[in-house]
């Protein structure tokens, strides 16, 4: 029976579609327009490309301690990120207390790490996930705002740079996934109060700019407060992105739910699980994996979004770059300050792209019928 | 026609009812889906519900365990009546095990996880005694090395057994089958075809939704027909297959035994 099956010469593929030669053929001149394209990014690279290489590594100047220094090479001027960078890490916090940042930073790091590591059961990992959410918010608001257990206090106002940029931006994904995911579900309630009441809220936050909603924050909710109150303008600044990006996300999530097949509640519910265990257990763990890209891309959106808060004079990682470059003993050095803030911003959005995509591709069990 | 294993004895029945429905009436809308549904079945009855396609078959046995609501009549199964109390519904869902065409499995589960997932939430079993009990009836289903798979890795006939397996992991009174093999290839049919009946040889109590003739002959106590929202004629399967009453049932006869 077994057929003995001989290679013949011409099975070989043809050279010209295999190999560095057959690559190129293939993706970059397939075709005369393809050609002539290539040849125009090829063109359009050697004309943009050495000039920018030649002013951020080339002529640039790396260190310094004043303006003077770049005066001669004519490049980029890094020295300026050099000296501004402890302020634009941690804005306005005091100089001998910045420890505390830092240490914030890492117990998140290490709390967190056994949540990416592989070996590490489910289990374990929901439960350490679980208590981080309740306790860290805690810890890490204790320890950066002091005023007890001996560390000075310092004022949210002076907090700024990077910093701020991922305390709001932390804060706010933290709460606003959750808070997207109730409202997802409110929305698809069979209770009419409860859908009404989603609906409206999703369809104000989402019909006004952040900034509009960053303005009223700090101009309006005053307004209706009862005179004296001193309300925090960070709380104020994270209250806003926060409810503004949970209607985004809450659209995002009600997109994954319904993708999710009636047969999947109706077999739930045939076997006794109520409506949160079924949601909880079964609709949502499929819902919220279908759209990973869109909660991905709402959190990137988010992330770039805090630097609005500028708006209502909150010290950023933009804001403060903006600020600095406004030094007088440091003008004209604008490019550098926001290349560098380009590029922080672009660090963490591209983390969160690629971790997105890991992710999605480690909670593929696929095969879907 | 596929062959099928020799029938389970049909043992005389106690007469202690499992299901009552009286009276039921359903509509969508204006549409009236079921009309004046009277159905007593005892333990341990086996019952093959057969009828052209929107007659309402899904519908009547979806109400039994409340996935469907329905506007007038009541429906008592063992012993409790449906009312619109989420956990009076969520304690007879319990003991009711639904089968359905098209598997419902979890996808994001595996085999195992979907079979222990009820029993662990619902029942509040211990993991350990969930997953020993999952095995046994993944064996009985005749595929426990499959238990790590994820329902899509498997083949229809597999996933079927999977979802029966799943549903008796709840340990249920009753179990209810809606056309649990018409999504399936003719050569998988044989095999969930077979599982049902070892599981009518244990005497549970079953409401079967089916066009599958030669298992209504071997397995039913009684064959019930329906058409247009109506129960049109009961009886056991040689009376029904040899003597049909109303001319309805013999169109429906004459079609489904002869394509
Ligand atoms: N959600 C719904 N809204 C309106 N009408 C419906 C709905 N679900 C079912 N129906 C109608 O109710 C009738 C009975 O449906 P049912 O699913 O019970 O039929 P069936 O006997 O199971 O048919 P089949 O053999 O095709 O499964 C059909 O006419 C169907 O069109
Ligand atoms: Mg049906």
């Amino acid at each position: 029976m077994a057929e003995i099956r001989v290679s013949r010469p011409g099975s070989q593929p043809p050279s010209n579609t295999v190999g560095t030669f057959g690559w190129l053929r293939r993706n970059l001149f397939s075709s005369p327009l393809n050609a002539a394209l290539t040849i125009l990014a090829l063109y359009l690279l050697y004309s943009a490309l050495p000039p920018l290489l030649r002013w951020a590594f080339l002529d640039a100047t790396w260190s310094g301690d004043d303006r003077e220094a770049c005066a001669t090479n004519g490049g980029a001027c890094w020295a300026f990120i050099r000296v501004h960078f402890d302020q634009f890490m941690y804005g306005f916090y005091p100089s001998d207390q910045r420890w505390r940042v830092n240490a914030t930073v890492l117990l998140l790091i290490f709390g967190a790490a056994p949540l990416f590591v592989r070996t590490v059961p489910n289990k374990i990992k929901i439960r350490l996930g679980l208590g981080l959410l309740a306790i860290y918010p805690i810890f890490a608001f204790a320890l950066l705002t002091g005023g007890a257990i001996g560390l000075p206090a310092v004022d949210t106002s002076q907090w700024g740079g990077l910093l701020l940029t991922l305390v709001i931006a932390g804060v706010g994904m933290t709460a606003a996934l959750p808070l997207g995911v109730l409202l997802a579900l409110g929305r698809r309630s069979q209770m009419p109060a409860i859908q009404t009441l989603c609906v409206t809220f999703i369809e104000f936050w989402r019909g006004v700019p952040l900034i509009t909603v960053l303005f009223m924050s700090s101009v309006m909710l005053p307004l209706f407060l009862p005179a004296g109150t001193n309300f925090d303008k960070l709380l104020r600044a994270l209250i806003g992105v926060t409810l503004f990006q949970a209607a985004y996300m809450a659209e995002v999530v009600r997109g994954g739910l319904q993708a999710i097949p009636k047969g999947q509640t109706e077999a739930a519910a045939a076997l006794g699980l109520g409506y949160w265990k079924t949601m909880g257990l079964i609709v949502l763990p499929q819902a919220l994996k279908l759209v990973i890209p869109g909660i991905v891309n709402t959190l990137i959106a988010l992330f770039k979004d805090t630097s609005l808060v500028l708006i209502i004079g909150l010290f950023d990682l933009m804001n403060i770059v903006h600020n600095a470059t406004t030094n007088p003993e440091w003008l004209g050095f604008s490019t550098e300050g926001y290349v560098f803030a380009a590029i922080v911003y672009w660090l963490f959005c591209f983390g969160m792209s690629r971790y997105s995509q890991h992710l999605e591709k480690r909670l593929h069990t696929g095969h879907k019928r | 026609m596929s062959e099928l294993s020799p029938s389970p004895a049909r043992t005389l029945l106690s007469d202690q009812a499992m299901i009552q429905m009286e009276g039921i009436h359903k509509w969508y809308g204006a549409f009236h889906v079921l009309k004046d549904i009277n159905l007593t079945v005892r333990k341990g009855e086996r019952i093959v519900v057969c009828g052209p396609s929107g007659s309402g078959k899904s519908t009547t046995i979806r109400c039994i365990n409340r996935l469907e609501e329905y506007q007038r009549g009541r429906i008592v199964v063992d012993g409790q009546e449906l009312s619109n109390d989420v956990k009076q519904i969520e304690r007879i869902r319990r003991e009711v095990g639904m089968v359905f065409q098209h598997f419902n499995l979890f996808p994001h589960l595996t085999v195992l996880e979907n079979c222990v997932l009820a029993p662990i939430w619902v029942r509040k079993l211990p993991r350990k005694q969930a997953e020993d009990i999952a095995m046994q009836y993944l064996e009985r289903v005749k595929i426990p090395e499959q238990a790590g798979k994820y329902p899509g890795q498997l083949s229809g006939g597999q996933q079927q057994r999977v979802a029966i397996a799943r549903s008796l992991c709840m340990n249920p009174k009753i179990m209810l089958f809606d056309e649990p093999t018409s999504a399936l290839d003719p050569e998988m049919i044989k095999e969930v075809l077979d599982t049902m009946v070892a599981l009518a040889e244990d005497g549970m109590t079953m409401i079967c939704v089916t066009h599958e003739m030669g298992f209504a002959k071997t397995v039913a106590h009684r064959v019930i027909f329906m058409d247009g929202g109506e129960i049109i004629e009961q009886n056991p399967p040689e009376e029904f297959f040899t003597n049909p009453q109303s001319d309805r049932t013999k169109l429906f006869l004459s079609q489904i035994l002869h394509h």
